[in-house]
């Protein structure tokens, strides 16, 4: 690591103020992905502003059965809370599916928003990589990206959005809300990843010094059901091949409500409008299902290691649409 | 004679730290050793108080350290271990306010007024913490480098309580590495001393 | 008193273990202590043309950068396996830090010296490298150079016996494929690490290492230091797997840096640096054709293929060794070569040669069996030799089929029904798979002492090694049955070159090697002891001779006459003296070359593959193993779990990704190189058979290899059994089980 200051924030607005002073300066939360490409040299902060003890760590309920989260509620307790568990299982289920039980303890919701791609060429520190380092080119592209996206890339960037709990948070019609230099915002979850384009380094809205304070989102259609799959070589502990989050609602035999996003095969966590489309009005059979499976990876680029990654998809919403429609 | 790695230096070095001087080594130099220069802009030491197993340790760190390093560079607590040091093996899994967590990648200075319990603070005096003497009864570890990891992560798994069945038990304990190939044994520990205290209770 | 080997005891340093009081080498504090960072290089091949240093000197903390220009003058080393008298084990002939050329990706050029780690991995990364690239041989197709080795593990390397491929041709019943394996690293969670200090001209250094004294002959080879002026010490090693086996640059140059910035230096390697300069397992590409007649028998036996080596070292993977010794043919033909290539040096890894040599000769018999529509276990029972098929020795113990009925029977074989996928779980498909598992019987020289005291206690002392076998456990209940002593008298130290030699932990021949050590020092020493007593009046003892006398409880007794005996303490008492100690050197008779001596085993393994998703999960595993009298039931069970998890990892997940175009390793971490998780690994069994050897020490075999050796077969057959798919490309992966057509028999 490059040497840094630390300094344990007094406050949001102090941290904003400090980090916002400093084009360098960062926040730290739970540390698992900062500390980590820290110690990669990918992350080179002159600065940490430690705001992993603001009390940003409530989970409260919102007017309409919906949920209100602190930027610093972990990953552990997030996905084992009693209303989470209850109504919102597809978090849960995507929450403890990612990393380990120790990394849960401290990883923490708005950290997770945050984190950033396993892609092995932005990781090494070394290799052409325009997001880790712009205009050095994209080594991924004809190398070992077998974990590289097939949704949503570009010939710049196909690093994969690597987060479970984002995929979730992407059928909860989640806003983030910030506060920063220029004051609070609510960011809708579907604007607040940018695609890599042609600028793959910037990857959220999000302004320097714009710190994540919490995310809310509002409750399910009452008859609504969700469900979180994750497919992988390992039986835990990995990253996803492919996952999806669906939340579906059934009503008079047909589907009234559906929502697919997809992980592990795409540049940001993946909403598939047309796909959902395509569901609501239509008796929710395996061949609807299919349909929109087969429309959900339109336009997929697959690449020398990981076509399998559109077949694989597919199956995937395929049996979480299923599951929830038998649950 | 090999220089004598002296148990009783170890509480000198801990006196040493203690006493403010944490790891602000003096270069001394040596043949075709570079002069250094002091340190200038970032990266300045900070105090930091660490409680490890009970113990207050007031130590001026680098701001760089992680608590893994501090435990067993700065403090010779060299029970925690190094695997990966980056959250891919958990050998180096600590409690931290009773929550198992990866000290490899914690900074120390983030700690600073939470207690901390490493493999060396699960024993009372002689006697030895019910999963400790069950690792040994079910033979679950080899090598021994992962143990103290899978330890305290088998401590915060029984006070977490998310696991009941042996399969919750292996993916609850799924962040502990063991190349040896000791995981049956692991959870066979595991659900030993869980079972006997639901029993207690 | 019943004997202590064969039971199930607690490992005597259990304790140390689970309290985090067992030291490693990288917790060894001296004063002074610096920590050393390596520089590697980000090319594969070609040379340095500049290093500039001058950013990371003047960071704070640093005391040196050490690369060719400044370092001390290293003599060569000499390569392991290299010399049959002196313990050397050379890792790579690479100029390390003695030269500007560059090898392999990743090799270490320079080392960064600095008062903390911190202070050290920053500067290491503040050196600027600029190079002369040339282009690399990375591949087993590249144009490399190709050749056939003198030997391999001292053996012929090509066996020819009649026609094997006119046999092929007529037999009326055949199968003929390649199969491939890739690279593996080991992963031992602890990474290779080395406290270094220098006192005047002698060199004491703490490593990770699976051979003390050959770290030592290494050191001071290098440094051109008389062998007594080195000390190496390990007296816990955190996994090795061969992967520890050999020299590897840590010690080395740790010293370096502790010579030039007169201090004691830490050099621990980063994960990422574990990968890139301590080599794994070479990739295979083999072809395995069988031929039998109608009634199963094997009509030829076809095993032949190409493993990588490097520019730096000759490394041949025996992955043939199998073939030579499991099955009954007329016709055989086993031959290998290898692909010279700009790779970090490969090296032994579990099972060396017989574990990727057994999937491909294993998943063969599968494909023979389904040819054949026979059973797979009835297959290799038909086949099954009454003397060595290619050596034409007896064997020493051979209860192979002992083992696999055995396997078969604990694993309930018998409800398999043989069809592809007519076994269901739900939605998941079910299937069962069975392979041989087989390591040869090696033993090495090895040294011991044995002391007892005038209060019954007993220290046995051997400078071999502690990586998880169980290595002092088993050795002290070895010599209190010897010595007549309880196993909690009894204290064996190791892992340090100041006691008596043993070679390297490796080929699983350690116990025996260094039980025959034990039980010829306790010899010396029943004699020892009864010199000090055959002479004095009122001794019981007096006037007998050794082979008159036994140890009995704690003491020297008429081997006639339990009772007529004297303890420890009173022949020592009645001589003046608290102790009395006897050393001895033995070396392996030629048993083995009159002999076929090996351990056999089945594995077993059961299911689950998600048809959709090609997920492939274990729910069962049964390994059952011919490998002589265990000596320890708890740690013997112990490995083989062990040696049968990381064969699962072989199986569904581990590979060490080389970018072909720059040489660099991709996934050089723990989340990326995949080896199991507990999710991963369901309850394993392990069974043995148990008749003893009569021509080995102890009537044992080694078991630390024998449980990896197979299972990636088993797991692969399972797969077949499950999905009607044949993958002959490890890892099994989603991928390839989702692109991959059923197979109908023949």
């Amino acid at each position: 690591m490059n040497p840094f200051d630390y300094a344990r924030a007094a406050g949001a607005a102090a941290a904003v103020t400090q980090v916002a002073a400093s084009p360098r300066a960062k926040f730290l939360a739970g540390g698992t992905t900062l500390i980590d490409l820290m110690k990669l040299h990918v992350e080179t902060p002159d600065t940490l502003v430690d705001i992993g003890r603001l009390p940003l760590d409530k989970v409260e309920a919102v007017a309409g059965g919906g949920l209100a989260v602190g930027a610093n509620v972990r990953n552990s307790d997030l996905a084992y809370h009693d209303a989470v568990l209850a109504r919102f299982p597809v978090l849960s289920e995507a929450l403890l599916s990612g990393a380990s039980p120790q990394l849960r303890n401290a990883a923490t919701v708005g950290g997770n928003l945050l984190q950033r791609t396993r892609c092995p060429y932005f990781r090494d520190g070394v290799s052409p990589c325009n997001k880790r380092a712009p205009g050095s080119g994209c080594a991924a592209l004809g190398g070992h990206n077998r974990g590289n996206a097939v949704l949503g890339g570009s010939e710049s960037c196909i690093a994969t959005s690597a987060s479970d709990m984002c995929v979730a948070m992407a059928v909860l019609n989640v806003t983030i809300k910030t506060q920063g230099p220029k004051g609070e915002r609510a960011i809708p979850f579907a604007d607040f990843y940018l695609v890599p384009g042609e600028t793959p380094e910037r990857e959220t809205v999000l302004d320097h010094g714009e710190l994540i304070v919490g995310v809310e989102w509002p409750a399910l259609p009452a008859g609504a059901k969700s469900h979180y799959l994750k497919v992988r070589d390992r039986a835990s502990y990995q990253f996803a091949l492919a996952s999806a989050a669906v939340v579906l609602e059934v009503a008079g035999g047909v589907v009234t409500t559906a929502r697919v996003a997809l992980g592990g095969v795409a540049t940001k966590p993946w909403r598939v409008p047309d796909a959902e489309k395509l569901l609501v009005g239509r008796k929710p059979t395996a061949e609807a299902f299919a349909a929109a499976a087969e429309v959900a990876t339109k336009g997929a680029v697959p690449r020398t290691f990981n076509g399998f990654k559109v077949a694989l998809v597919r199956r995937v919403i395929v049996r979480a649409l299923e599951t929830v429609a038998a649950g | 004679m090999p220089p004598d790695p002296d148990p009783d230096r170890r509480d000198f070095i801990q006196g040493v730290a203690a006493g403010g001087l944490g790891v602000a080594l003096l270069s001394t130099a040596g043949p075709g050793v570079a002069a250094a220069d002091p340190p200038t802009g970032p990266g300045r030491a900070i105090p930091v108080q660490l409680t490890v197993n009970g113990q207050d340790h007031a130590l001026t760190l680098d701001p760089r350290i992680s608590l893994l390093d501090a435990l067993r560079e700065v403090l010779h607590l060299t029970g925690t271990k190094k695997g990966c040091d980056h959250g891919q093996c958990g050998a180096c899994t600590v409690l931290v306010d009773g929550r198992r967590v990866n000290a490899c990648l914690t900074l120390a200075a983030s700690v600073a007024g939470s207690p901390v319990r490493t493999v060396e603070g699960l024993a009372t005096g002689d006697d030895l913490h019910p999963l400790q003497a069950a690792f040994i009864k079910h033979d679950a570890f080899q090598c021994g480098y992962c143990t103290p990891g899978q330890l305290c992560s088998a401590v915060g798994l029984l006070k977490e309580a998310h696991a009941t069945t042996d399969d919750e038990v292996r993916e609850q304990m799924s962040g502990n590495l063991c190349r040896c190939g000791a995981y049956p044994n692991v959870v066979a520990a595991v659900q030993e001393v869980r079972l006997a205290a639901r029993d207690a209770r | 008193m019943t004997p202590a080997v064969g039971k199930p005891l607690d490992r005597v340093d259990g304790r140390q273990k689970v309290t985090g009081t067992a030291r490693f080498a990288a917790e060894y504090d001296l004063p002074g202590l610096a920590h050393g960072v390596i520089v590697t290089s980000t090319v594969a091949k070609g040379r340095v043309t500049a290093f500039d240093t001058a950013a990371a000197e003047r960071a704070p903390g640093v005391l040196a950068v050490v690369t060719p220009k400044n370092a001390p003058k290293l003599r060569p080393t000499e390569p392991f396996g290299s010399s049959e008298t002196k313990p050397v084990a050379g890792t790579t002939t690479a100029p390390v830090l003695q030269s500007d050329q560059v090898f392999w990706y990743g090799q270490p050029i320079a080392v960064v010296v600095a008062g903390t780690l911190d202070q050290a991995k920053y500067a290491a990364h503040l050196v600027r490298v600029t190079y002369d690239a040339k282009p690399a041989e990375l591949t087993l197709d590249s144009k490399g150079r190709v050749f056939v080795p003198d030997k391999v593990q001292q053996e012929e390397p090509e066996i020819t016996i009649g026609d094997a491929e006119g046999a092929l041709t007529a037999a009326a019943v055949k199968m003929d494929h390649t199969y491939t394996t890739p690279q593996h690293n080991h992963n031992a969670i602890e990474p290779h690490a080395t406290v270094a200090a220098w006192d005047g001209g002698k060199l004491t250094v703490y490593d990770t290492t699976q051979f003390v004294f050959g770290v030592r002959y290494d050191l001071a080879t290098r440094f051109g230091l008389k062998l007594d002026d080195v000390r190496v010490l390990a007296p816990f090693v955190g996994g090795g797997f061969g992967g520890k086996g050999g020299a590897w640059p840590q010690a080395f140059l740790a010293a370096t840096a502790a010579k030039v910035v007169g201090r004691p230096v830490k050099l621990v390697l980063g994960r990422d640096q574990v990968y890139a300069c301590v080599g794994g397992r070479t990739p295979t590409r083999q072809r395995v054709a069988l031929g039998a007649d109608a009634g199963g028998k094997l009509t030829t036996l076809i095993h032949t293929g190409r493993t990588s080596t490097s520019t730096t070292n000759t490394f041949t993977e025996q992955f043939n060794f199998p073939a030579r010794h499991l099955y009954a043919s007329p016709n055989i033909h086993l031959a290998q070569e290898l692909i010279e290539l700009d790779v970090c040096p490969p090296t032994f890894m579990r099972g060396p040669g017989e574990c990727p040599g057994t999937f491909a000769l294993e998943s063969g018999m599968d494909e023979l069996a389904v040819a054949l529509k026979l059973d797979p276990v009835e297959l290799r029972l038909r086949n099954d030799p009454d003397k060595d098929p290619t050596r034409g020795t007896p064997f020493s113990l051979r209860k192979y089929k002992e083992a696999l009925k055995l396997g078969a029977e604990k694993f309930g074989w018998a409800r398999r029904t043989p069809e592809p996928g007519s076994m269901k779980d739900g939605r998941l498909l079910v299937g069962l798979g069975v392979a041989s598992a087989f390591y040869p019987v090696y033993r090495m020289p090895s040294s011991a002492r044995v002391e007892v005291t005038a209060a019954g206690t007993a220290l046995v002392q051997c400078g071999c090694q502690e990586m998880g076998m169980g290595t002092a456990t088993a050795q002290a209940q070895i010599a209190a049955d010897l010595l007549g002593l309880p196993v909690d008298r009894v204290k064996f130290e190791l892992g340090d070159t100041a006691l008596p030699f043993a070679m390297v932990a490796g080929g699983s021949s350690q116990t025996i090697s260094v039980a025959a050590a034990v039980t010829a020092a306790v010899a010396a020493l029943k004699t020892a002891l009864l010199a000090l007593a055959e002479k004095a009046d009122g001794s019981p003892l007096k006037g007998l001779k050794a082979a008159d006398v036994a140890f009995r409880d704690g003491g020297l007794a008429r081997a006639d006459d339990p009772k007529a005996g004297e303890s420890f303490g009173a022949i020592l008492a009645r001589a003046g003296r608290k102790a009395v100690d006897a050393k001895a050197e033995v070396k392996p008779g030629d048993e083995a070359k009159k002999l076929s001596m090996q351990s056999y085993g089945a594995q077993f393994c059961e299911v689950r593959v998600d048809p959709d998703f090609g997920t492939v999960r274990i729910k069962r595993f049964v390994g059952a193993f011919d490998v002589g009298r265990v000596i320890n039931a708890k740690t013997a069970r112990s490995q083989f779990i062990g040696g049968i998890t990381m064969g699962l990892g072989m199986a569904l997940l581990e590979e060490t990704h080389r970018d072909p175009r720059t040489g660099r390793l991709v996934n050089a971490d723990l989340a990326e190189y995949m080896v199991p998780v507990h999710a991963d690994v369901p309850a394993l069994e392990a069974y043995w058979v148990g008749d003893p050897d009569p021509h080995t020490p102890m009537g044992a075999h080694g078991i630390g290899e024998i449980g990896i050796t197979g299972v990636a077969a088993a797991v692969a057959n399972a797969v077949y059994h499950a999905t009607g798919k044949r993958i002959r490309d490890l890892p099994i992966t989603p991928e390839r089980l989702m692109s991959a057509a059923r197979e109908s028999p023949r």
